[in-house]
């Protein structure tokens, strides 16, 4: 029975406009960066650094005019616009496994074809930042980007938040500072410039400002209807406050983009004409097939209100935010202990269980994907805990992030409206009880 | 004393883990569960605790209920070892250490905290940033956090004076081990793999006092032996460092025409290339023997000298015919530095197989057989191997 949609009078998905202003500002943002990377690539003036999107120190980058390029995004823009397999096999047959990151094998697969992408060519870095911030997997990823591009490498060591009481310790904090001190000469070295601490002040005075924003948009989706997908449209948002922080034009963007949403959620609009469960989603989208997912979603008038995916590179939501009269410490701390990445997975329990609570959502859907061990491993035990210790329904699915060899459409929606059909019984029932 | 390698093989093959429950009952001591790879086991013994290997529960355990906590595409030993506490195997154990090696063995620890928090795990984090200065004093002060957690579950204090004991006598089993790796290397003959296996495992499930007169007895047994070496190639054999092969599979692999002469296996339990001096600050010896002078593992990222280039070095140094990687099903750790090894591998004109394993497997016919192959493609090659 797949017929609850048309009975409550949802529209058919092909009849929703997901776009907005945001969207197509960010479409202009990001084709200007990768214009930018292309013409590094081409020979033009400028440096880049490779770095991950996980809690990272793009600030002190942004001070020495470092581009920053982040792989995640690489590979993720080739996955959605259909074109990762291919680069995804090349990787393969170098010798990468099946079983293998595909984030990582797509990403090797374009360096190994000269890193021309189909949105821009990718220049070989002037560095490599390695910040491992609780993902393994990032570490493999950047020894082979180290020997594949052959430069400057740097692993920064983020302790993982591993105490009792959550908190990253004194002793913590101390060697991450130090750390980004190395990092800040080694930066000098390469570029030849002095660090110009005003500047980067001034820089992490920006990431301040976009984290207050990001942080009140986020808050937007606590309104009935929520104003916007807090899953889909989220990581709309992702990539200037990635890509982008520390910019101008990225706290521009976040002006723009809270004005526009607040502006929705005081006219009572929504992203789906009615909005009929709200629900917070875990894990990674599948993005060779990211409009499929979510018309999966929105022929239910399924709406999410929280995730957890949009904080991997940071989480601002419960208070974080970058100070710039500790600018040094305040990147430290982003990234020990701001952003989902470093933080366990019972202390991602308790952020999904914020968001069911103070978000009000209906409830909780796992997206699991198969690259993506850090997200995924253990989401059994998720389930577990929400259906049985918090009483919260919860739906379990499995495709992959980067791979389309692994999403099965038919599959997806059999379980998607399986899962709402029993959501919609259950209010009935619960309505008919009152 | 006498080697009684059937009984060593009984005891590591058995996950009642019978000889722990005995060293409990007769001492009164509390046992620390460890997860591979490595684990600073001095500290616990330190505190007259018994540091034990977990290394899943191989082709013994029937996975019944982990496998609706992970995913079918998660590694076999994270499955079986949540399986053993599961089943009330583990409950031998007082508390855990966990340690960063791969996101499975990272959310694994938080999943066994919710489920079973009367064996708390302590996560103990290595440094991954060998290049600076700062590593060696970091992970000192982290070994010194993880002492007073592990003090908590001990219920007692923990002193610079009983660490030192510690290391020493942990210094002696590694110190046997070593000498028994280079014995192998040099007389293959006289140390099959899987003997060599069963002794080592034995050491991770064995109060070091007890385990180091055994692996004395083992190597002078070794060195009066009279073996005539057979026609086989001499291999090293790589990515067995976590979740570890069926003994049966690794004898199945010299049976088929293999003198393994180095390998990963068990590498956390003796890690440390040199001595480890039981003097000074007991935590800055162990932290620097730790970032300067400890085996190549997959799991330990050190960018001053690659791991593809440390496999080639030690082929060369072992005088190796070829490099067989023997890589558990789904570890990425693994399975990334094959790519890399491959690469360099064959850059030096160094023949290498992959293979992959389960430790739940239980055939191992189409594994010897591909050795097999692999074997006669290289003793009878008309070109000399290189």
């Amino acid at each position: 029975m797949t017929t609850a949609p048309a009975q409550a009078g949802a529209p058919t998905p092909a009849a929703i406009r997901y776009q907005g202003t945001v969207h197509e500002l960010q479409k202009e943002l990001m084709s200007a960066y990768y214009r930018d990377l292309t013409a590094i690539a081409e020979g033009g003036p400028g440096r880049s650094a490779q770095l991950l999107i996980a809690g990272n120190p793009v600030e002190i980058l942004r001070t020495f005019d470092m581009i920053p390029v982040f792989p995640e995004v690489n590979a993720l823009q080739l996955a959605v616009r259909k074109v990762s397999l291919p680069f995804i096999q090349k990787a393969e047959e170098l010798g990468y496994a099946t079983d293998n990151c595909a984030y990582v094998k797509a990403d090797i697969g374009l360096w190994s074809s000269g890193g021309v992408a189909p949105f821009g060519t990718i220049p070989k870095p002037d560095v490599l930042v390695c910040n491992y911030v609780g993902c393994n997997v990032y570490l493999n990823w950047f020894e082979h980007l180290a020997e594949l591009t052959g430069a400057p490498a740097m692993n920064v060591d983020i302790p993982f938040l591993r105490t009792p009481d959550g908190k990253p310790t004194d002793a913590d904090v101390r060697y991450v500072m130090a750390q980004l001190e190395e990092l800040i000469a080694l930066l000098g070295r390469i570029t030849g410039k002095p660090f110009d601490e005003d500047k980067f002040r001034l820089i992490v005075e920006r990431s301040a400002r976009v984290g207050e924003l990001w942080s009140r948009i986020k808050e937007l989706t606590k309104r009935r209807p929520a104003p916007y997908d807090a899953y889909f449209d989220s990581v709309t948002m992702m990539a200037p406050l990635y890509c982008l922080r520390g910019t101008p034009e990225c706290v521009d963007f976040f002006e723009r983009a809270y004005e526009e949403m607040s502006g929705k959620a005081e006219r009572g609009e929504g992203p789906l004409p009615q909005e009929r469960f709200r629900i917070v989603i875990e894990g990674p989208p599948p993005w060779p097939f990211l409009r499929a997912f979510r018309d999966l979603f929105s022929r239910w008038g399924a709406v999410a209100v929280a995730s957890t995916y949009s904080t991997v590179g940071g989480l601002w939501e419960f208070g974080f935010r970058h100070d710039p009269s500790k600018p040094l410490e305040s990147v430290a701390r982003h990234m020990l202990e701001a952003n989902l990445c470093n933080r366990s997975l019972l202390q991602r329990y308790q952020q999904i269980e914020r968001y069911v609570e103070e978000w009000g959502a209906d409830a909780l859907v796992i997206h699991s994907v198969k690259s993506c061990r850090l997200f995924s491993a253990g989401q059994g035990d998720m389930r577990e805990h929400f259906v049985h210790d918090r009483e919260t329904p919860t739906l379990l699915i499995e495709s992959d992030l980067e791979d389309p060899r692994y999403f099965s459409h038919a599959q997806l929606r059999n379980r998607i409206d399986a899962f709402f059909e029993a959501l919609e019984q259950r209010r009935i029932t619960a309505g008919v009880t009152a | 004393m006498t080697v009684d390698l059937a009984s060593y093989r009984d005891v590591i093959e058995d996950r009642d883990y019978p000889t722990v429950r005995e060293w409990r009952e007769r001492t009164g001591g509390k046992v620390i569960g460890c997860f591979p790879v490595y684990a600073p086991v001095e500290i616990p013994y330190a505190l007259g605790m018994l540091p034990i290997g977990l290394f899943g529960g191989g082709n013994r355990v029937e996975i019944a209920h982990a496998d609706s906590r992970f995913q079918s595409f998660i590694c076999s030993i994270v499955k079986s070892t949540l399986e053993l506490a599961f089943v009330g195997k583990l409950d031998v154990v007082d508390g855990l250490l966990f340690h960063s090696i791969c996101d499975p063995a990272r959310n694994l620890s938080s999943v066994m905290e919710r489920n079973f928090p009367e064996r708390p795990p302590v996560y103990v984090h290595l440094p991954q940033n060998m290049t600076s200065p700062h590593a060696v004093t970091y992970l000192a002060s982290e070994l010194r956090r993880v002492g007073g957690e592990l003090a908590r579950i001990a219920g007692r204090s923990l002193t610079n004076e009983d660490l030192l004991r510690s290391i020493a006598a942990y210094e002696r089993v590694r110190g046997l081990l070593r000498d028994l790796y280079a014995l192998r290397a040099g007389a293959p003959e006289r140390m099959p793999t899987g003997e060599l296996y069963i002794l080592a495992r034995l050491a991770t499930l064995t109060d070091p006092a007890d385990s180091a007169p055994i692996l004395a007895e083992a190597l002078e047994d070794a060195r009066r032996r009279d073996e005539r070496p057979k026609d086989r190639i001499r291999v090293v054999l790589v990515g067995s460092f976590c979740e570890q092969p069926p003994l049966e599979l690794i004898e199945s692999l010299e049976a088929a025409g293999c003198y393994i002469v180095d390998d990963d296996l068990l590498l956390g339990w003796r890690w440390a290339l040199r001595e480890i001096a039981p003097s000074g600050d007991p935590y800055l010896s162990l932290a620097r023997a730790y970032v300067d002078d400890s085996a190549h593992l997959s799991t330990k990222h050190d960018l001053r000298r690659p791991r593809a280039q440390a496999l080639i070095e030690s082929a060369r140094a072992h005088k190796a015919d070829a490099v067989i990687f023997l890589g558990a099903k789904f570890c990425e750790p693994g399975l990334f530095d094959y790519a890399l090894y491959r690469k360099a591998l064959d850059a030096n004109g160094i023949p290498h197989l992959f293979l992959e394993f389960e430790e739940k497997m239980w055939l191992y016919d189409r594994i010897r057989g591909e050795v097999e192959t692999f074997v006669e493609s290289m003793l009878f090659a008309e070109v000399p191997v290189p």
